[in-house]
C-alpha cells in the first residue's frame, strides 16, 4: 500500500519533470540549442496562472485563467524567438545557451518583483482533497497531474504525427537544409516550436502549482528535468517523458529507503550511470547518415 | 522551344564565406530541356544551385524565372514558384517514413487529390519506394535514398528541378538506372531539369545542353552532342586518350580555354 502511494506521488512529480524535459527536447531538436530557462518558463507559467486566477490578483475563474496562461506563455515563447533568438542565427550554440541562462535570471527577478518572493499557493480546483481507491489514499492533485500529462502527451503525439505543421516541425528538426528545400519556412516553424515549448511549460507550471506552493525559485527544478531529459535521450520526446518519470519515481523511494544524504543525489547518480553506459540516453533516436 | 527561357541566370556572383565561388555565371534553361553543368569539385556548381534556390544570396547578377526576378528571395517563396532543389548527398528526413518524406515534398501544395495522384506517379517510376513506403527513410540504402530525394522533389510537381550530383557515391549500375528514370521523367512528364554533375559522360548522354564550369566561371557551352565530341571535354572530363599521331601526353595538353 505504502509502495503504491510512493509510486503515485513519484509519478506525479515525474510528470512535471517530464513536461519540462519535453520543453528542453523540443527546443533542442528544433534549434540544437539547450534552453536553460525552461524551468523558469514553468515557474513563469505558474505565476501567470496564479496572477490571473487568485483572489488577490485578477480573480478570473480557473478554467478561463488556465487556457489563457497557456496562450500567453505560447506567445511569450514565440516572441522570445522572434525578437531575440532569431538574431543569434549563425552564432555558436554557446551564445544561445548563455543567453538562456541569463534569461532564466531575468525571469526569476521579474517574477519576484511582480509577485513577491514569498511562497504562494495557486487556487486550483485540481488541488482539492484526497481520493481513496481500495484502501490506498491518493492526493487528488497527483491523480490530476498524471491524467493531464497523459492527455497532453497524447495530443502532442497526434499533432506531430497527423498534422502538416507537426510533420514540418519534425522535418525541420531532422534536416534543416532539406526542410528549406521543401519550402518549409524554417524560421517561422522554429518560432512556433518555441511557442509550443512555452505552452508545455505553462501546463507543467499549472500542474506543479496545483501540488504545492510556488516561489520564483521554483524554476530551479529545471535542473532535475534536464537530468531527466539526458537520461531519456536528449533527442527523443517519449524519452524525455520517460526520463522525467524515472527521476520522479526514484526520488520518493530513495528518500524512503536510503540514508538522508544519499537520496538527494540518486537522480544524478542515475544520470552518471546512463552517461557512462548509454551515452545517447535510454531512448535515443540515433541514425547515422548513410554515405 | 520559343520565347524567353524558363530560367535565366545573368552575371551571377556569389560568395561562399570569403571565397568568391561564382564569378559571373550566365546560363539559360528552356522549358522541357535538361541542361547539365559539368565541373570538378569546387568549381562552384553546388553554390550556383543554392543561389538559384535561395539558400544563398547572390552578391551581384540576376536570376529570372518565368519572367520574374527571384534572386535573394526567401527559399520557401522560391519553392512555391515551382523550383525544387534535390540536394547533393541525399538529404532525406531520416526518422520519417518514405510516405511522410514524400508528403513534405508537396508541403507548399494544397490540392490534395492531385498530390495523391503524384504520389502514385512517383511510385510508378520508383517501385521500390512503394514497397518501402512505411519504412524510416534513414534505413534505406544509398540508392533508395537518392530515389526518395528525387521522388520527394517530384511531389512539388516542379516547373524545374535542380539536381545536385544525383550520381554521387552510387554504383555505376545504380547511376545508369537513376539516369534512365530521369530521362523518362523528362520525356513522359515533361519535367525541366538543371543537372549538376561530375560524371560528365552520363550527364551529357542525358542532357540536351551542357555548360562546363571551372573555378566559378562558365568556360564552355553548347549542345550536349557537340560537347561530347569536343577534344577538351574528351580529354579532361571523359578521360579518353586520343590516339593522335603525335600521341601527346595528357599532362602536356593545355586546355584551349585557358
Amino acid at each position: 500500500m505504502d509502495g503504491v502511494q510512493l509510486l503515485v506521488s513519484g509519478l506525479a512529480n515525474g510528470c512535471v519533470y517530464g513536461l519540462i524535459a519535453l520543453g528542453f527536447v523540443l527546443i533542442y531538436k528544433a534549434t540544437e540549442a539547450v534552453n536553460f530557462a525552461q524551468g523558469d518558463f514553468m515557474m513563469l507559467g505558474a505565476f501567470v496562472t496564479l496572477g490571473l486566477t487568485n483572489a488577490e490578483y485578477l480573480h478570473l475563474p480557473f478554467w478561463i485563467a488556465a487556457p489563457l496562461a497557456i496562450l500567453i506563455m505560447a506567445f511569450f515563447g514565440y516572441l522570445l524567438d522572434l525578437l531575440i533568438l532569431r538574431h543569434l542565427f549563425g552564432q555558436s550554440q554557446t551564445a544561445v545557451v548563455i543567453l538562456t541562462i541569463a534569461l532564466g535570471f531575468v525571469i526569476r527577478f521579474v517574477a519576484g518583483v511582480i509577485w513577491g518572493h514569498e511562497p504562494q499557493t495557486l487556487e486550483s480546483p485540481l488541488a482539492f482533497g484526497d481520493v481513496s481507491l481500495g484502501g490506498v489514499v491518493l492526493g487528488m492533485a497527483d491523480v490530476a497531474v498524471i491524467v493531464v500529462t497523459v492527455l497532453l502527451t497524447w495530443s502532442l503525439y497526434q499533432f506531430f504525427q497527423r498534422t502538416k505543421l507537426g510533420l514540418a516541425m519534425q522535418a525541420a528538426s531532422q534536416n534543416q537544409m532539406a526542410a528549406y528545400f521543401m519550402g518549409i519556412p524554417v524560421k517561422r516553424v522554429q518560432g512556433l516550436i518555441w511557442g509550443l515549448s512555452g505552452a508545455t511549460a505553462a501546463v507543467a507550471g499549472i500542474l506543479f502549482a496545483s501540488k504545492g506552493a510556488i516561489d520564483p525559485n521554483a524554476g530551479l527544478l529545471g535542473i532535475k528535468a534536464f537530468a531527466a531529459a539526458v537520461i531519456g535521450g536528449f533527442g527523443s520526446l517519449p524519452g524525455a517523458l520517460a526520463g522525467g518519470l524515472i527521476v520522479g519515481v526514484i526520488e520518493p523511494f530513495a528518500a524512503r529507503y536510503l540514508a538522508a544524504g544519499y537520496s538527494q543525489i540518486a537522480p544524478y547518480a542515475l544520470l552518471l550511470a546512463v552517461l557512462v553506459f548509454r551515452p545517447h540516453g535510454l531512448f535515443s533516436q540515433v541514425r547515422t547518415k548513410k554515405v | 522551344m520559343m520565347g524567353a527561357p524558363l530560367l535565366e541566370v545573368r552575371n551571377l556572383e556569389s560568395f561562399y564565406g570569403p571565397i568568391m565561388a561564382i564569378r559571373g555565371v550566365s546560363l539559360s534553361v528552356e522549358e522541357g530541356q535538361i541542361v547539365t553543368v559539368l565541373g570538378a569539385n569546387g568549381a562552384g556548381k553546388s553554390t550556383l544551385l543554392k543561389t538559384i534556390s535561395g539558400i544563398m544570396d547572390p552578391e551581384k547578377g540576376s536570376v529570372s524565372f518565368d519572367g520574374a526576378e527571384i534572386q535573394g528571395e526567401e527559399p520557401h517563396r522560391i519553392v512555391s514558384r515551382g523550383i525544387v532543389h534535390v540536394p547533393e548527398g541525399r538529404e532525406v528526413f531520416p526518422l520519417l517514413s518514405v510516405d511522410e518524406n514524400l508528403s513534405l515534398g508537396a508541403y507548399t501544395r494544397k490540392d490534395r487529390s492531385a498530390i495523391e495522384r503524384d504520389r502514385e506517379m512517383v511510385f510508378e517510376y520508383f517501385p521500390i519506394l512503394a514497397e518501402r513506403r512505411h519504412q524510416e527513410a534513414g534505413t534505406l540504402s544509398g540508392g533508395q535514398q537518392q530515389m526518395l530525394a528525387i521522388g520527394r522533389g517530384l511531389m512539388l510537381r516542379p516547373r524545374i528541378m535542380l539536381l545536385d550530383e544525383p550520381s554521387l557515391g552510387l554504383s555505376p549500375l545504380l547511376v545508369q538506372e537513376i539516369f534512365a528514370i530521369l530521362g523518362r521523367l523528362n520525356r513522359e512528364e515533361g519535367v525541366t531539369m538543371m543537372l549538376v554533375e561530375q560524371n560528365a559522360r552520363i550527364a551529357l548522354e542525358l542532357a540536351h545542353v551542357g555548360y562546363v564550369m571551372e573555378i566559378g566561371r562558365i568556360v564552355m557551352n553548347g549542345d550536349a552532342d557537340r560537347l561530347m565530341q569536343s577534344e577538351d571535354i574528351k580529354a579532361f572530363y571523359l578521360g579518353q586518350q586520343e590516339a593522335g599521331q603525335r600521341s601527346e601526353k595528357r599532362w602536356k595538353r593545355k586546355k584551349t580555354w585557358r
